[in-house]
């Protein structure tokens, strides 16, 4: 299995560290993996992404052109990687701050109300775990136990407390993804 | 027991290998993106454990002249920046080399000329590997591809440095230094006593005991002919390490009709680049230099009656290029494809190339 | 009487410190070098540290410092000493470290290193000989030169308007937490000699006992960049520098 990931939003939306999740998440499952953030000031506000593999094999290049996958949290990033699809991907996108919905016929389009439901749940840093939820839910390519202990590993000792929550956000998450 | 599989930046893996391979010392200055090897080693505390000296300097200059007072005392020393910092480090690194000091030097890569991009780079070669710095020296030139390789090449810059008494570096780049992958750690090794080192290193300046003559670290010579002497022998040196060190990897190669070569992460892109070659019927094969300088020219020089056509791809304009042409001297075609000022090309971009200047 | 008759224990009245050795110096006659050298000697030798002593020499007249006196030495890049010694000095905490450093060196090209060093409060001993004047490269200004001085870069007199002012590095750094001792001496009188003595010794104690950075400048003259006989250059000095630069403790903490 390969699975080649983009996931682009604003800074500060918990982009990177979704896709840190990720990554630690397939170690724990002894896949290869690679995480390739943008970095720079976006990280501060701007546009940010990260390209995640997770594979059974070794991994060529940690930069890409076209992904299996797209997460997409706001428009900019829609406008730059809708296209970078691979025909038959997926991509996801929350629609809050999306003007102009995703077009293409050839791939899988799922939306998922994360923002909306992270301010429901009342806890917008559950946001990016609402995402993910949604994510594996479409692709289970990591089952949620190794997405615990990725958690687990990838948090400090201190924020450990904060893993029950994660765990609910991605439960949420699997529930409100929908096929558009 | 298995050392256990991490996750990591490639700056945090540069981090955590100094204190398992007994640096002594890292000196530093914040600079994007290589601050987290800085960031990791004050994180970590290895002042408490192995009795790393960690610091942060008033600039890189200061930073490289104190890696040269720790050199000066055969302590394993290093210093980390990217490539404006690298720039103001030269004049300390002309001098490491000049008083036969060994250290470790990283430039994790960004795109330049002057303040430029955050964004990575490969533009430093000719800096790195032609000198930099003033005077006829040369730096022992390690490019990792992988985080792995960022870990592993600590512990082997050192070795190679204490083995010439000359400087290495570590050239990296914005993609190796951020990205995580997995990796294996080096066992932890302890820190050199002061009787080792006065042991191994009989020229460190340590302290004169009654049994030897005073050492001193320098690289003054005023006697025009002693100083020529001087040059020559570490021209000898360069010689040897020419004959010795050089390393590279081979992917693909075998009955390839054309020849990448490419260091760091656009070895790593590339590799994608001869996947998606392959899918369509063409073979490309790519010699990675895992050593800059020693270049593995005679490597290359084998290929000129096997293929078509070799390209050198890098993040710069065309620097490797030059020694991909000397290496084999005109008896094969030889193109460049860079993209510049921090723009990664991605591996379909590569393959038009390749098409489009050896087709 | 024959000369081996007067050589004789009983009659020593003045040696040179062991750690001095017989090479010739290249210092001009007159220069303070050769007095300041020869009392960093005797303090390293009266403190028993031979063994333990590491100098950091400059570029400037002091580059041959290593030439002199016979401990381990660093040769530095120019104004470099304090982060060379920063390091020397950390990563050998039983060592005694001390830079040696003239006023270009010092105040000039490594300014920041000086303040930084100083400022992290280093246990070393920066050695700072401040005779207003580039000696090493032939009289040129430097910026502790005085206004209306003359050298080879200012062959008018220091301008303010053009140079700006003679830089009192020494104030600059009693301001720093991390500096614990400062003062300003001079080599031109016996009695300044016993004095110079005196601070280069606390100096170095201070380092030994890790109360930080201890800064010790020493006023000197050079005659051959003033173009003045030792004497006059003695007067000079006393007359002009030491109004500038007064002799005196800035700190001592």
């Amino acid at each position: 299995m390969k699975e080649e990931i983009i996931i682009a939003g604003f800074g500060g939306q918990g982009v990177l560290s979704m896709g840190k999740i990720l990554a630690y998440s397939g170690l724990m499952e002894n896949k290869e993996v690679s995480w390739m953030p943008s970095y720079g000031p976006e990280q501060r506000g701007g546009t940010a992404n990260v390209t995640v593999i997770l594979s059974d094999e070794r991994i060529s290049s940690p930069v890409l052109n076209t992904f299996d996958i797209a997460i997409i949290l706001n428009q900019p990033s829609l406008d730059k990687f809708e296209s970078k699809v691979k025909p038959g991907g997926i991509l996801i996108y929350d629609g809050y701050g999306i003007h102009h919905a995703p077009t293409r016929k050839d791939i899988e389009i799922y939306s998922i109300d994360a923002m909306n439901t992270a301010i429901e749940m009342n806890n917008s840093k559950a946001f990016n775990m609402i995402v993910l939820g949604g994510l594996l839910k479409i692709r289970p390519m990591v089952t949620l136990e190794n997405v615990l202990l990725g958690l687990k590993k990838s948090l400090p000792e201190r924020h450990h407390k904060l893993i029950p929550m994660n765990e609910q956000a991605i439960k949420k998450g699997m529930e409100i993804i929908k096929r558009v | 027991m298995a050392e256990e599989i991490r996750l990591m930046k490639g700056n945090e893996a540069i981090a955590h290998a100094a204190i398992r391979c007994g640096a002594d010392g890292y000196f530093g200055y914040p600079i994007t993106p290589q601050s987290e090897i800085l960031e990791t080693l004050m994180e970590l505390k290895p002042w408490e454990t192995t009795g790393m000296v960690v610091l942060q300097a008033e600039s890189e200059i200061a930073a490289i002249n104190m890696v040269y007072g720790g050199a000066g005392c055969g302590k394993a020393v290093m210093t980390s920046s990217s490539s404006p910092g690298v720039s103001l480090k030269q004049e300390g690194i002309s001098y490491l080399a000049g008083a036969e000091l060994p250290c470790l030097i990283i430039n994790v890569m960004r795109g330049g000329p002057g303040l430029g991009t955050i964004q990575p780079s490969q533009a430093d070669y000719f800096q790195t590997v032609k000198g930099g710095g003033h005077g006829d020296y040369r730096l022992i030139t390690l490019a990792p591809a992988s985080v792995q390789e960022m870990a592993d090449f600590v512990g082997l810059g050192f070795e190679l440095a204490f083995k010439y008494n000359n400087p290495a570096i570590i050239l990296a780049d914005g993609v190796i230094g951020q990205m995580m992958e997995k990796v294996v750690l080096p066992p932890f090794q302890k820190r050199r006593t002061e009787e080792e080192i006065r042991k191994n290193c009989p020229w460190a300046a340590l302290g004169k005991t009654a049994d030897r003559k005073r050492n001193v670290i320098t690289s003054l010579e005023l006697d025009p002919a002693v100083m020529e002497e001087n040059n020559i022998r570490f021209q000898k040196k360069y010689k040897i390490i020419e004959k010795e060190e050089v390393r590279y990897e081979e992917i693909n190669c075998e009955d390839a009709d054309y020849l990448i070569v490419a260091f760091g992460s656009m070895a790593r892109i590339c590799q994608k680049t001869i996947e998606m070659a392959q899918e369509q019927g063409i073979k490309i094969g790519l010699l990675r230099p895992i050593t800059l300088w020693p270049f593995p020219s005679q490597a290359i020089a084998a290929y000129t009656d096997k293929v078509k056509g070799i390209i050198s791809v890098e993040l710069n304009a065309g620097q490797m290029v030059e020694d991909v042409r000397l290496a084999v001297n005109g008896k094969v075609k030889v193109e460049h494809f860079g993209r510049l000022g921090g723009i990664v090309p991605t591996p379909d971009e590569v393959l038009s190339a390749i098409k489009e200047k050896l087709m | 009487m024959d000369v081996n008759e007067i050589i004789k224990p009983e009659n020593l009245v003045y040696g040179k410190p062991r750690l001095m050795n017989d090479n010739a110096m290249h210092y001009c006659p007159g220069c303070s070098h050769g007095v300041v050298h020869k009392l960093v000697a005797e303090v390293i030798e009266d403190m028993g540290m031979e063994e333990n002593a590491i100098g950091i020499a400059p570029v400037g007249c002091a580059v041959f410092a290593y030439n002199y006196i016979d401990i381990d030495w660093l040769e530095a890049a120019h104004g470099r000493a304090p982060a060379i010694a920063t390091a020397v000095k950390r990563l050998n905490p039983s060592k005694m470290v001390f830079t040696y450093q003239g006023d270009g060196d010092l105040a000039a090209i490594g300014t920041a290193e000086t303040i930084h060093a100083c400022n992290r409060g280093e246990n070393i001993v920066i050695i700072f000989i401040n005779n207003g004047i580039y000696g090493m490269t032939g009289g040129q200004m430097a910026p502790t030169t005085l206004e209306g001085m003359v050298t080879s870069t200012c062959p008018y007199g220091r301008n303010v308007e053009l140079n700006g002012y003679p830089l009192k590095i020494s104030d600059l750094v009693a301001q720093l937490d991390g500096a614990c001792y400062v003062t300003r001496q001079s080599v031109h009188t016996p009695a300044a000699v016993r004095k110079a003595k005196k601070a280069l010794r606390q100096a170095f104690e201070n380092s030994m006992n890790h109360k930080g950075a201890s800064l010790v400048e020493i006023v000197s003259t050079c005659n051959s960049g003033w173009k003045m006989t030792p004497d006059q250059a003695n007067k000079w000095m006393e007359q002009h520098m030491f109004e500038k630069y007064p002799l005196g403790d800035l700190k001592n903490e």
